[in-house]
């Protein structure tokens, strides 16, 4: 374990962890998202570097031969096709739901007139003692 | 290692924009840069060989989140109000970035080919996909069919929050029925409309995005791509011409009620196939029984007829979603004008237009 052989995840953690504050640190609902999909993207990055193997190409097959006869090269090393497989879809669902999540914060506006959280909070707790009052 | 530098140099970028991703108080630039976050991250993950995975997010996180984000912060508000620093949230940051770190100690050096991760199924789909599937495309085997199953269900994550979207933002007068026209928000698209440079690139651009889109949803078995990239770029050819000539021109093209077809067909394909393979004597999903002579020709049929569940579900759901969010009226619209009145432009200088040419081609 040295820098050489690890930089990579330490930068992605790096990352992470950059995302991460912007969700919990920042109060505005629309800035939480836009931390929460840099958290996404590096989440998937740590499964990509997972995936990758030294010297090898990308999981299309080179091939070898003419025409119907082609078959693929074997020895030539490529990198681990499952990972692609499995972040490529979890791009396209991430932005489904980033999608949900924008709309919830544009419902939010139009309820409570703000998309800062200490707003939204004190409101509703405004609200709950008017009730109980 | 010749990429070394490069990826070093790409990381930093990331770490720099991300950072200031966090601290910008101005909103749209945030979004701007979340675009750049993502353009940057996928030319990472083609130095990292992961070529469908950057397609993917060069054409998602560049294109299609971007403008949501802009969308949103349309309804919203475009600055973000002063917050205190928090020292419990570094806190927070500081001890689960240590207890990350610790973890990759025990983690295999990077690239190493004699790591668990490739000892698992990943090499047998690269051994054996030729013979099984037979597609170049190894991404594109595993995704359609070893793991068509993970994909139906990932299908149906995005079609069920295109529901959620819909449900949430749909305005009322357009659920009211077909007679109720739904609120264009063509009070944005003026400003761009007046600009010729703009009409003329977008007009040149787009026949050859959509064909874009096509080739990338038909060459995923040999290269690059599939259904759910294609999906994404057809959309985005859409949202382009909405962002120039304003959502109720693409309504013309692409009525909402087509579009929610779409998303439900796409699905339904997928599902279908599935069903379709379960009466040829095969098990759910399993292209194979289709052409029990020659098992990788029923490969190659289911694979194609998913793959275009998944397009048109992907594109279907993208474009929704674009137009329930710009459909959608802006809370600070004075109440006395109603949401179809067009806004008033007297900030902007009236510009010489020449209105002979003013609407685009049918």
């Amino acid at each position: 374990m040295t820098l050489a052989t690890h930089w990579h995840y330490w930068v992605v953690i790096a990352l992470m962890m950059t995302g991460l504050h912007i969700v919990i640190a920042r109060r505005n609902y629309v800035k939480k998202l836009m931390g929460l999909s840099i958290f996404q993207v590096s989440v998937i990055m740590l499964y990509v570097t997972m995936g990758k193997v030294e010297g090898g190409t990308a999981p299309v097959y080179v091939m070898k031969g003419e025409g119907h006869d082609a078959v693929p090269n074997l020895e030539i090393a490529y990198s681990n096709p499952v990972p692609h497989v499995l972040m490529l879809t979890a791009i396209v669902v991430g932005i489904a739901t980033m999608a949900l999540g924008l709309a919830l914060v544009v419902r939010i506006k139009e309820s409570y007139g703000s998309v800062e959280d200490d707003v939204v909070i004190e409101k509703d707790r405004a609200e709950e003692e008017a009730l109980e009052s | 290692m010749s990429e070394l530098p490069l990826e070093a140099v790409l990381f930093m970028f990331l770490l720099v924009v991300g950072i200031v991703v966090g601290r910008l108080r101005n909103l749209f630039g945030a979004a701007m840069l979340t675009g750049i976050f993502s353009f940057l991250s996928a030319g990472l993950f083609t130095l990292l060989t992961a070529v469908d995975v950057a397609f993917t997010e060069a054409a998602v996180g560049a294109g299609i989140s971007t403008v949501l984000f802009l969308a949103t912060l349309a309804l919203t508000d475009d600055t973000e109000r002063p917050s205190e620093r928090s020292w419990l949230a570094i806190g927070v940051v500081s001890v689960t970035g240590l207890a990350l770190f610790f973890g990759t100690f025990d983690m295999p050096s990077f690239g190493d080919p004699e790591a668990p991760i490739h000892k698992g199924v990943g090499q047998h789909y690269l051994m054996h996909s030729w013979d099984e599937i037979g597609l170049p495309n190894v991404v594109t085997s595993v995704l359609a069919s070893y793991r068509g199953y993970d994909t139906f269900g990932e299908l149906a994550v995005v079609f069920t929050a295109g529901i959620g979207v819909l449900l949430l933002l749909r305005s009322k007068s357009a659920v009211m029925g077909a007679k109720a026209k739904p609120i264009p928000a063509r009070s944005r698209a003026p400003y761009v409309r007046e600009m010729p440079i703009v009409r003329a690139v977008a007009k040149v651009m787009l026949p050859f995005i959509m064909l874009f889109a096509l080739y990338v949803q038909a060459h995923g078995d040999f290269g690059p791509g599939g259904g759910f990239q294609a999906g994404v770029v057809f959309a985005a050819a859409f949202i382009l011409y909405g962002l120039v000539w304003g959502p109720r021109a693409v309504q013309r093209i692409a009525p909402e009620r087509l579009l929610e077809g779409g998303m439900a067909f796409g699905l339904l394909l997928y599902g279908g196939v599935g069903v379709a393979a379960l009466f040829a004597g095969g098990t759910f999903l399993d292209y194979s029984a289709f052409t029990p002579d020659h098992p990788s020709h029923g490969q190659h049929w289911g694979i194609f007829l998913v793959e275009l569940g998944v397009g048109i579900t992907v594109s279907a759901v993208m474009l929704v979603i674009y137009f329930v969010f710009t459909a959608r009226p802006r809370p600070r619209l004075p109440k006395k004008r109603g949401p179809l009145a067009p806004p008033r432009l007297t900030a902007v200088p009236e510009l010489p237009v020449d209105h002979s040419k003013e609407r685009p081609a049918p």
